[in-house]
């Protein structure tokens, strides 16, 4: 990566980028406050969820699976898979979240996809710690407000897929994703991890095939080798 | 959704976060694990974006999400902001459903 890329110190890019990130996410917060009233949960349920979960798309598995009435039992199973990939990303995260115990405990809760993208996607690894405590935050503060305005307002907003909500998620991840596949290595892991997920989603219960696909970074990394061995020149894409 | 099953969700979703970071202070990773760990996040997004475009629970189908979701990933392409491409993708996808 760019590490000498100048860098304007008076206020890092990261913190507009937090704050403007943290409010699209607050619009599915709505979304999700919407839709979690509308799948039987009360307001305040609603917004304990979104306050003490905090993990958008594990949120809008549970409600969606009590919503087509589906059991609590398998809600929470869904759920926690899905969850599990913030575990990963905490993994991820190991070097670039460090300080005090408390610190860490709380730095943990703000574990979710848009924080430890911001904070993997900065050019300046010293930004890292920064980029993610700016998302996380902010993300927290309008994923809240969200869900309470969304939960308040009942379905003032109507169905959110005939508003095409569903589709921008997917969009959002591709901006999330971006910094990482300026690398070859990184695109490779993402044609991996994008492949193995498909050929999993029939074959897996909902959230697993995003776990399964960890192993695309496996593959960069084998191909990566071999490339460094043969010398080939860097035009494969992938398996 | 029982105050119970809701514990048990924000209980579970915490310690899986918790786990990930924590899970080295014990014993630091090798070289060769940092390397991959690093290569974690586009593996996972990769993984994200498809199952999310074409994924119906444990079946895949393609709708209009596939239309909203190429081109708000055209208007990432063409760097436009973070909520330009979310509502380019929405509009898209909300404008098929509508015909």
């Amino acid at each position: 990566m760019a590490a000498d890329t100048p860098h304007p110190r008076s206020r890092p890019r990261y913190v507009r980028d937090g704050i403007v990130l943290g409010a699209a996410v607050g619009l599915f917060g709505v979304t999700f406050g919407v839709l979690a009233t509308s799948a039987g949960l009360s307001v305040a349920q609603a917004c304990v969820m979104s306050l003490l979960v905090f993990t958008g798309a594990s949120q809008f598995a549970a409600v969606g699976i009590l919503a087509s009435g589906g059991s609590p039992a398998s809600a929470l199973a869904s759920a926690l898979l899905l969850a599990s990939r913030n575990g990963i990303y905490g993994l991820a995260l190991h070097r670039q979240l460090r300080g005090r115990l408390l610190r860490r405990l709380g730095a943990a809760h703000l574990i979710i996809d848009e924080s430890t993208a911001m904070a993997l996607g900065q050019d300046d690894a010293a930004d890292a710690e920064g980029a993610f405590w700016v998302a996380g935050l902010s993300v927290f503060v309008f994923w809240n407000l969200g869900t309470l305005a969304g939960a308040m307002g009942g379905n003032a907003l109507g169905d959110p897929e005939a508003w095409g909500l569903d589709a921008a998620f997917p969009a959002g991840f591709i901006v999330l994703a971006a910094p990482h596949v300026r690398s070859i290595d990184g695109r490779i892991a993402a044609i991996a991890g994008a492949i193995i997920a498909l050929a999993a989603v029939p074959l897996l219960p909902a959230g697993a095939p995003i776990v399964v696909a960890s192993a695309g970074a496996g593959v960069a990394l084998l191909l990566r080798a071999r490339r460094t061995r043969s010398d080939d020149p860097a035009g494969e894409e992938g398996p | 959704m029982s105050w119970w099953t809701l514990a048990i969700l924000a209980g579970g979703a915490y310690a899986f976060k918790a786990v990930g970071l924590f899970a080295f202070d014990a014993r630091p990773p090798s070289a060769r694990l940092l390397a991959g760990l690093r290569l974690l996040p586009p593996a996972l997004l990769g993984a994200l974006i498809v199952v999310q475009t074409v994924a119906v629970g444990e079946a895949l189908v393609i709708d209009a999400r596939l239309a909203g979701v190429a081109a708000g990933g055209f208007a990432a392409w063409r760097k436009a902001p973070f909520i330009v491409v979310l509502v380019v993708a929405a509009a898209v996808t909300a404008a098929l459903r509508a015909l």
